[in-house]
This record gives C-alpha cells, structure tokens and sequence, in this order.
C-alpha cells in the first residue's frame, strides 16, 4: 500500500486540537498562517443539536444517565475516556496509570471542569525552593502577559485577592455561593483554611457578540451550546475559522509519526485516516504537537530516522519522563444542618465550584514539599442514575435502621437531598525521572501504531500530602457539624491517594529547559535536535503546580505560538 | 416556542444569533457519515455517538425477562414505593423498563435480578400458595419484610441472595422513580433549564442559620449588569 502524499504544504501542521492546540490555532491563523489541523477524533461543535447531551433529562435516556458507556456519565462530553476501543496502553508490572483520552474535536476541554487558575511565581522554581525536581527555565514575569491576555480572550471569573502564589487577573465577577459553599466556608473559617471565589471559565459575564452569557444550567461537563464556558473548539478554533482563517481541519485522523528529511528537519506528519484506514502524508513547514502530554512524547518516540535514532527530540532520553499527574484525595460527609432542604429554587449555578481553597500551608514545617488546593462540592444537583439508589442509608449515622420500603422512601429521599458535601484535594507532584511513559514493542494500536507503556510509582512525599489532605478534610467535616459518608483511608491505602493518572492532568514528559541534555525542548517550546518542531500541550511543564494545567498549558502555547510567527518571519525555521 | 428557539432568544440576543455563528455548526469534510447515522435516528439520539447508538440499539432488540418476570418487576416495585397523587409511582416512572434495561447494560446485574425474581415466586408460593405478582398486598409485604433489611456492617456481596436482589430491586424502583418526569416534579428539583443564579434565597439562608457576607457579595456578578461586555483597567479592575 502506497502512502498517499498530498502536495499543498502548509506553513504549520498542528497535531491535536485541544486546549493547546486549539489556542495555536488561533494564534497562528490570526497571523495570517496556512494551518492544518489534525484530530484522531471526529468533528464536534457544542451547538449541534444531535450530539448536545446539555440540558437532557435523565429520562431522555433507558439508563437515565449511567455511566455505562462513558466514565464520567453518560451526558458527559468526552468521546472516550480511561479506555478507547482499539487504542490500548499497558503498564510496568507493579505500576499504575489512568490515562483518559477524549477523541473529537476540542479533545478534552468539552468536558473539562473549567477550574482555571494560574500558576504563581513559586510554581516556576521549585528546586530553589525545596531542591526537589527542577526550576523552569522560564518565571512567572515571561509567562504574565499571556495570562492577562488569556483571560481577556476566553474569560474566567474571580476575585482579586492579594494573594502571593495565586495571582490575580482579568476577572469577571464570580457567582454567589451555594448554601453547601456557605458551609464549607463557615467550616473553613473555624480552622483557619482560606476560602475565596473559585477561578472558572464560564462567561458570568458577556464578553463578545459572538459567545453567549452563562445560564446556570450547572452542565458545564456537557459542553455549552451558547459557548458560554471554555471549550477549545467553540472559543478558539472556530472564531480562527471565522476570522477568515486558513485553517484546514483533519479530523478522525491518526497522527503516527512526524516525518523528517536528510538534515532531520521536520517535514510534517504521516496520519491514518480512520475511516478508510490507510496512511497519509501532510507537508508541513513548521510541526505544533498538542496531542496532550502523553500522545505527543508517542509520537515523538515512535518518529525515529537515521538521523533521530531514538526517536524525534530524544537525544536526551528525556521523551517521556518526568511525567506527573495531580495528586488527589476525596471524603464526603453527610451535614445534618443541611438535612430537610427547601426545593423552592434552582441552584444548579455554575458547573463547578463557586468557592475553593488555594494552598494555605508551610510546607518547610510539614513531611511533603508541595501543596493542594481543595475543590468543593455539593448541593441540590440534577437526580440522575443511581440517585436515591441507597435512599436511607445515611441512616446509619443517626442511630435509624437502614433499608425498608414503602411511602417513607420518599421522605427519606427528600430529608437527605442535597445534605452532602464532598472535597477534592488535588495538589502537586514531584517530577522524577524514573516514572515515564515509553512505547511498548510488543503492542500496537488498531491502527498499527505502538502504544504507550507506563510506568509510575507515588513517592512518599505524594502519600503524606494525601494524608495531610485527609486529616484537613476530617476536621473540615467536623467543623461543619458533619458525618464523614466513609471510614477515613489509612496507610494500608495509602490515604485515598488515586492511582497516577486520575486528575487527569498529566504533564511533564516533553520538559523545557536550558540544556539539551536534560530537557526535550527550550524555553519557547522548541525541540532541542529540531528546530521546525514545537509542542504546546503539558509535555513541556518542568512542574505540574497545586493548580490545575490547563490556563498554563493555553499562556505558553500563546507564547510558543507568537515565537513561531517571529521566528518564520525572521526565516530562522 | 420550542425550548431551543427560546433559548436562542434569552441567551444570545440579536447580535450573535444574527451572526449565524453559534447554531450554525462549522462544518469539515469528513463528519457527513457521522451527520448521516445521527440524522437517521436523531429523534431517540439524546447526543450519543455512532457507536453508542449501535449498542444501544443491540441491547433494545435483546430481552432479559419474559412477560411474567416484567410483571413480578412491576408488581414488586410498587410495594417497594407505592404510587401517591399527584405525582404517580413506579409505573409512570417506567421503572420496570430501566431494570429490563440495566440488567442488559450492567450484565452483573442479570444473575441477581434473575434469580431474585424466581426466588420471590419460590417463596410466595411455599408460603401462600401462589405467584408473588398474584398475591395481596399482605403477602407481599410479609415476604418482603422478611428480606428488607440488611447488614450495613457486612458486604452487601456476603448477605443472602434475596437480600442482595431487594437491595438491587429497591435502588432501581427509587432511582427510576426520582429520575423519571413524575418523579422529579415530586422531589422538587427546580434546575436543568435556563436560570439566573443570583444567590439563595433569603428564607432558606434563614432556616439554616447562615448569612452571606456583604464583602463577599460585593465582588459578585450583578446579574443586571451581566450582558454589558466586560471591560478592564490596566490593573484588572472590571469598568462594566
């Protein structure tokens, strides 16, 4: 079978259209580029009706919303998640990854929670803090203009607060707390945790013609169709179409590899077209990865050439380590205070926290180096599968038999509405070298291509950290009056911490820096041995934060994107 | 006016409806296939993908309990939750067609809710005489007081087969129930449309005893204010 080679070539090819894709999407075909785009996934605009799963009843559906066919539910906007048929990845006996994938249009940012926080000066030098990992070859002055800018573009809402390591923004004012949020700060205070409005984006305000207002449907997982929350492919990709932008989109296209020629330039990338299964060549002058931080190390590992014999950008054999995820515990506990609620009024807000707590400790007095901050949630929420599936057994806690049957079902069902809170710890994870994902010779996708093999171990410090986070969560719950829903995860357990992978929110394995001996690219997101190569997903972090990626990952592919335009226009690449 | 029209309207005004941009979907090349299954079937589609809707439609044609079976499903789950006006029960909530449905989705669940409905019928007829879906309510009741309860210190996968069924059955009467449109209006739930949040209401705050904080609420959206496009000082102030 011949590879079929197409003739156009187009000044970029960016690889994946996600949250980093996407915004040098933007950026590039706002310069004026002639930009290829390519998706394993299938086209997906949130406004089409046949796919919108938001504002659907539970009854809409024969499984009322279980999470049978996707993991997080099945109103959920991620075609894919822990599993995608035909697309395995397999592990290090001994260790443990999650890794969701979201194949379509937009990737991941259709279903993502929205939590959009920067990363402060700290974040960006660790090692000189702690020694542990390393400092980034860039500080949080280079990286400043693009958030300003960033929240300028899509919208986020906050609050101004003075606060060293959670810098401040260009805000749209916040929502006002639920009755579950003004509990948790009513707890947070007696303890001394700070609370302040939660950093989202979702548009509590209008901020063009062209998107709409947020109307609190509480559905943000669910893609919005008046694009009134952050999604990649209705907040960048197509406002760059309709900017007159030469953007061509390839989607349910395979990027296997980045093609290179004699001198080890790149050239653009081979794809297998999903749908008729063969391989095809794009050219390319400049090659963006934004495949998201593990798919593109995949790629990366699987381009080998004569003259990139361990694959594209690993000279170093740095492609593939030092990935990190989150870390992240839970609880939930049961507040009596909030037993008998009134259903008077739709309190959905949001979809997401309207309260959180940034990282408040002294790490050099505590047994773990980095923080976490601490999600919130509850409420009065849309019932769907499995709601009221165990309609009284909170009973337990209040000395009540459990069980039974009859009329008073119902009344048990209405007492315990919206009388839980949960929390999400989700901190920060030293980067070591030693857990990585590198391909699995044995094993290849449905398409031919090799497969990601992991290999990740928590350290010590990411255990402690959890049982810190479970320790805070215990005396939150008991300062709200609360019962905690379960017996609290001891060291057997390792404190509730999740398995790698889980807070999805993995990064790290394409590290920046100043030496091309330890790092994959330089600090403009550069590949070290390829000068036409760039990657503007989280492969690039040197440290994931006690933030979530994604507002960091769309700053430094803004960055990344206008060194690109600068670089071509100097005719350096 | 159909619910997306009013949306359209409420939401985006004339400006961006105008503009055609937000419900006229970009369209690539490659999607008519996908445009084409979802067209053909988009009335029970409720956003699923090609292969979703694929599966779905396998397990619809399949049938995991017979007509008696369905019968014992309905006459078991409005004992467990007994209609009441004006907000019906089980029935109207089309509980017995989601167990049939998630015994298929969830095939774990199929041995259980199988042998669960053959063990119901053992005993109804050891005890009284006849099938459980035939017996009065008395009867009923009393071979379910016998299994109603169970253990909450023990795994519920170590307590007797028909405790574990009615613990199955029970969840998905009370599930069905409460997701279903009847069951809904029953619990109150007032979201799942077009709202302005703008803070809990004043009676609720009272009977939980909590307050907001004025400072906090000073920094807010003013709902008022909200379709006014955002603008910012230098230092981050919003001007709007």
């Amino acid at each position: 079978m011949q590879i079929k080679e197409s003739s156009e070539v187009y000044d970029v090819i960016i690889v994946g259209s996600g949250a980093g894709g996407g915004m040098a999407t933007k950026q590039l075909a706002d310069a004026g580029l002639n930009v290829a785009v390519v998706e394993a996934g299938p086209f997906f605009d949130p406004a089409d009706p046949k796919t919108m799963t938001q504002l659907k009843w539970p009854y809409d559906s024969p499984r009322r919303g279980a999470g049978t066919d996707r993991a997080f539910g099945e109103w959920d906007q991620s075609w894919g998640d822990w599993e995608v048929e035909g697309e395995p990845y397999t592990h290090e006996e001994g260790t443990d990854f999650k890794w969701w994938r979201a194949r379509m249009l937009g990737g991941r940012t259709n279903h993502w929670g929205r939590i959009s926080l920067r990363f402060g000066p700290k974040d960006f030098k660790g090692k000189s803090r702690d020694g542990l990992g390393d400092d980034w070859p860039i500080g949080y002055e280079d990286i400043k203009p693009y958030y300003d800018k960033l929240d300028k573009l899509i919208g986020v809402f906050g609050t101004k607060e003075g606060r060293e390591n959670d810098p401040d923004g260009f805000f749209l004012p916040p929502p006002k707390p639920r009755l579950h949020e003004l509990f948790y700060i009513n707890g947070a205070k007696k303890t001394g945790i700070p609370v302040i409005p939660g950093r989202l984006s979702m548009l509590t305000k209008r901020i063009n013609n062209e998107r709409g207002v947020c109307f609190y449907c509480g559905q943000c997982g669910r893609s919005c169709q008046v694009y009134a929350d952050f999604s990649a492919g209705s907040c960048l990709i197509f406002p760059a179409q309709k900017n007159g932008g030469k953007v061509k989109l390839f989607v349910n296209c395979m990027v296997r590899e980045v093609t290179t020629n004699e001198e080890g330039k790149a050239t653009g990338v081979s794809y297998i077209n999903k749908e008729d299964r063969k391989e095809y060549k794009l050219k390319g002058k400049v090659v963006v990865l934004g495949a998201s931080a593990c798919s593109s190390a995949r790629i990366l590992l699987n381009s080998k050439s004569k003259q990139h014999p361990n694959g594209l950008g690993n000279s170093s054999d740095v492609v593939g380590r030092y990935l990190h995820d989150s870390t992240g515990a839970s609880a939930s506990g049961v507040i009596p205070g909030l037993l008998n609620r009134k259903t008077s009024y739709n309190e959905d807000g949001v979809g997401g926290m309207h309260v959180y707590s940034p990282w408040w400790g002294d790490n050099s007095k505590l047994d773990f180096p980095r923080g976490y901050h601490i999600e919130v949630w509850g409420g009065m929420g849309q019932p769907n599968y499995g709601f009221g599936f165990d309609p009284n057994g909170m009973n337990k806690f209040f000395g009540l038999k459990v069980g039974g049957y009859g009329d008073s079902l119902r009344d048990d069902v209405k007492k315990y509405y919206g009388s839980v809170i949960g929390f999400g710890g989700r901190g920060e994870a030293i980067a070591f070298r030693e857990n990585r994902c590198e391909i699995d010779p044995t094993t290849v996708d449905k398409y031919g291509i090799p497969v990601l093999k992991f290999n990740y171990k928590h350290s010590q410090y990411e255990i402690n950290q959890a049982k810190h986070m479970q320790d805070t969560f215990e005396e939150l719950i008991h300062n709200m009056g609360g019962i905690p829903l379960s017996e609290k995860p001891g060291k057997d357990q390792n404190y509730g911490l999740l398995a790698p992978g889980q807070i999805i929110h993995e990064v790290g394995t394409t590290r920046m820096g100043d030496d091309p001996k330890t790092s994959v690219t330089n600090k403009y997101q550069q590949l070290h041995d390829c000068d036409n190569v760039f990657i503007v997903d989280a492969g690039p972090f040197v440290s994931q934060a006690d933030k979530n990626c994604t507002w960091t990952i769309m700053a430094l592919s803004w960055r990344a994107s206008d060194y690109i335009i600068d670089q071509l226009k100097k005719q350096n690449i | 006016m159909d619910r997306r029209k009013s949306l359209q309207t409420l939401l985006l005004g004339g400006a961006a409806a105008g503009s055609g941009l937000v419900f006229n979907a970009c369209k690539s090349e490659n999607t008519e296939i996908i445009d084409q299954a979802i067209t053909e079937s988009s009335d029970k589609y409720f956003g699923r993908t090609p292969a979703e809707l694929e599966r779905l439609e396998k397990l619809q044609a399949e049938q995991l309990f017979n007509e008696h079976e369905m019968e014992t499903i309905a006459a078991l789950s409005v004992v467990i939750l007994p209609p009441k006006e004006p907000h019906g029960g089980p029935i109207e909530a089309g509980v017995p067609d989601l167990v049939e449905f998630m015994g298929k989705d969830i095939p774990e669940m199929a041995p259980t809710l199988l042998g669960g409905l053959m063990w119901l019928d053992h005993k109804s007829n050891t005890e009284f005489g006849t099938e459980f879906k035939s017996a009065t309510l008395e009867q009923k009741k009393q071979i379910c007081d016998a299994i109603c309860w169970h253990d909450t210190e023990i795994p519920l996968d170590e307590q007797p087969l028909e405790i574990q069924f009615f613990y199955m059955m029970r969840g998905l009467t009370v599930t069905g129930y409460y997701t279903s449109k009847v069951g809904i209006e029953d619990l109150g739930y007032k979201g799942n449309q077009p709202n302005v949040w703008d803070g809990v209401p004043q009676d609720v705050l009272d009977q939980h005893g909590v307050a907001y904080d004025p400072e906090w609420i000073a920094k807010c959206v003013d709902q008022s204010k909200r379709n006014v496009i955002a603008e910012w000082d230098d230092e981050g102030n919003l001007l709007t």
